[in-house]
């Protein structure tokens, strides 16, 4: 448990004169679940568009596990194992749920290159997706077309996206948004019974499931990591109070 | 015994490669110019040749959301090298026919790299550039091209050294039907492998693609050379059928008649290629014999009616018919 699975040093990014990630330092021990909070505007997606490669930062420097994958296209850190998910779904309407993760689980058996085999042939590869379908109680929607699923079955089907890739680190931009209450709790327990092999990363705005699944909580303001703890650290300190009840600087 | 009232994943991805009664009543239709419009084979060897121009357009409009108004540049690249080897004395048509695709892939592939960067409106920008520098080049390299001339003596040798290319277009339109069957069932084949999967998903949501690990620039750049590859193959059959070439293959109005076809015909269905070049190329047959100087009045509205009466093309409209029909009792 003592491996870490990602640390991010020294991130800086800016938009002219708006600072979005100043001197951001991250480590994450293999395993850990991890909460990523903050108000609004803090660079929390940022921050992840900044990790997986969807952004280039300033400056600063990104490990997966023991490896610099700063310089690296976003594909091919998910291939290495760092996988993200969206907050806004970002999915492939007119795909079946199953060709969906089927397209996933290829890409990452390095086989969506291959023009002359039909899919039929790739029986593993569909099995495997079905399976993930399965484990997220998604079977039964599997050749239904992803736009015509309910929203919170396609939240689902963001996360058995990014679960088809095999993730070692998994950053989950607000998995629950838009998902009433007592849906989400069943798509947080989906997420808590992930493999303990899996880092996982949430951003979340509900402080009821973020004390309830996370293991660790990081809070960000301003662009900054203003502190890092456990959930009862999180809870008591004065400062993460101050920002919350509104009496703190301005971001 | 057990009903399975849910198909499994596999009984259900087999049964989209069926081949369907509508397909196979298609190609049974395209042999009936033999026998009803003998006097017709010689347009329908063009319709031919086009359409498999079209389909190539199909595979990354409509399978990659990849919209070009330059695809005549490897049609023309493909007509050039087919009509060049005739004129430099190697008029054997299928190795004519390869080398003209291995000409327009390998063209193809070069200008990938440019256009797998962009999308959208830049992507029609670059693409228009690209057939018109390339027309221009060809114009200008008149000791090779004829330039606006075009290409003098080509003579093709008979199929397999015993069918002659007759004056009727017997063997022509057998000759272009056949390739474009061929490159039919390959193109069938690709859209329904795990890359025609990854294609779908890029016309889907491209912006997703890399973040369940796919290299969409190679995705793109794999499609595009193949799509070139086909168009050159079309404009191969294109100058061997009628043994000219002159530069209207490569020309700003051909990649814009492509793409009025497959938008009449459907875009990303296969067919709707082949369907667009036929109603396309008969209509303006037909008004051209009416009225040879306003016939693109006719097609201007038949373009407009169709986006507006029938958005998914043609095609898109017959399959919603039929479903209709499948729903009513």
């Amino acid at each position: 448990m003592s491996e870490t699975a990602l640390t991010a040093r020294g991130l800086n990014k800016s938009f002219g004169s708006l600072i979005v990630a100043a001197d951001v330092e991250l480590t994450l021990p293999a395993g850990v679940r991890y909460a990523l909070i903050g108000p609004n505007g803090a660079g929390k997606t940022t921050l992840i568009n900044l990790i997986t490669g969807m952004l280039q930062p300033d400056a600063g420097r990104i490990f997966l596990g023991p490896a610099d994958i700063t310089a690296l296209p976003p594909y091919q850190r998910v291939r290495l194992g760092l996988t993200r998910t969206y907050q806004i779904n970002s999915l492939f309407p007119h795909l079946t749920a199953l060709e969906a993760v089927t397209l996933a689980v290829c890409e990452r058996r390095r086989v969506a290159q291959t023009w002359w085999r039909q899919l039929t042939a790739y029986r593993h590869e569909i099995d495997e997706a079905y399976d993930i379908l399965a484990a997220l109680m998604l079977n039964s929607a599997c050749h239904r077309v992803t736009r015509e699923l309910p929203y919170g079955q396609q939240r689902l089907l963001e996360i058995a996206l990014a679960l088809a890739t095999k993730p070692k680190v998994l950053l989950l931009d607000e998995p629950a948004a838009g998902v009433p209450r007592d849906e989400s709790k069943d798509l947080f327990a989906a997420i808590a019974g992930l493999s303990r092999d899996i880092t996982v990363l949430f951003i979340e705005h509900d402080m009821d499931l973020v004390f309830r699944f996370a293991s660790r909580v990081i809070v960000m303001v301003g662009g900054r990591v203003l502190v890092e703890g456990t959930p009862a650290e999180i809870a008591s300190d004065p400062r993460v109070r101050a920002v919350y009840l509104g009496k703190g600087r301005a971001p | 015994m057990t009903i399975q009232t849910i198909a499994g994943p596999h009984d259900y991805l087999r049964a989209q490669l069926r081949w369907r009664w509508s397909e196979i009543a298609f190609w049974l239709a395209t042999l009936l110019p033999f026998v009803l419009a003998p006097n017709y084979l010689v347009l329908a060897s063009q319709v031919a040749s086009t359409a498999l121009f079209a389909l190539s357009l199909d595979l990354i409009l409509g399978f990659c959301g990849i919209i070009s108004l330059g695809h005549a540049a490897y049609f023309g690249v493909g007509a050039y090298t087919a009509g060049l080897l005739s004129t430099w004395g190697w008029g054997e048509p299928l190795s004519g026919l390869l080398l003209a695709g291995l000409a327009a892939g390998f063209f193809g592939y070069l200008t990938s790299f440019i256009i797998a960067r962009f999308r959208h409106l830049a992507l029609i920008m670059i693409t228009l550039g690209l057939g018109l520098l390339l027309q221009e080049a060809a114009n200008s390299a008149s000791f090779i091209t004829g330039g606006f001339d075009g290409l003098q003596g080509i003579h093709t040798w008979p199929i397999f050294a015993k069918f002659d290319f007759d004056l009727y277009g017997y063997t022509a339109y057998s000759y272009a039907l056949a390739v474009l069957f061929l490159i039919f069932l390959l193109a069938r084949r690709i859209i329904h492998s795990p890359f025609g999967l990854a294609l779908r998903g890029i016309r889907e949501n491209a912006q997703r693609m890399p973040a369940i690990g796919a290299p969409l620039h190679s995705h793109i750049r794999t499609i595009y050379t193949i799509a070139a590859t086909i168009a050159g193959i079309a404009g191969a059959v294109l100058a061997q059928t009628t043994e000219t070439v002159s530069l209207e293959a490569l020309g700003f109005q051909r990649s814009a008649d492509v793409l009025v076809m497959l938008i009449l015909g459907g875009t990303g269905r296969l067919y709707g290629g082949l369907i667009g070049a036929a109603v396309y190329m008969v209509a303006r047959d037909q008004f051209s014999g009416l009225n040879p100087q306003y016939w693109y009045f006719w097609i201007g509205l038949l373009l407009i009616g169709v986006v507006m009466f029938l958005p998914n093309g043609i095609l898109g409209g017959l399959s919603l018919l039929t479903r209709r029909a499948r729903a009513a009792p």
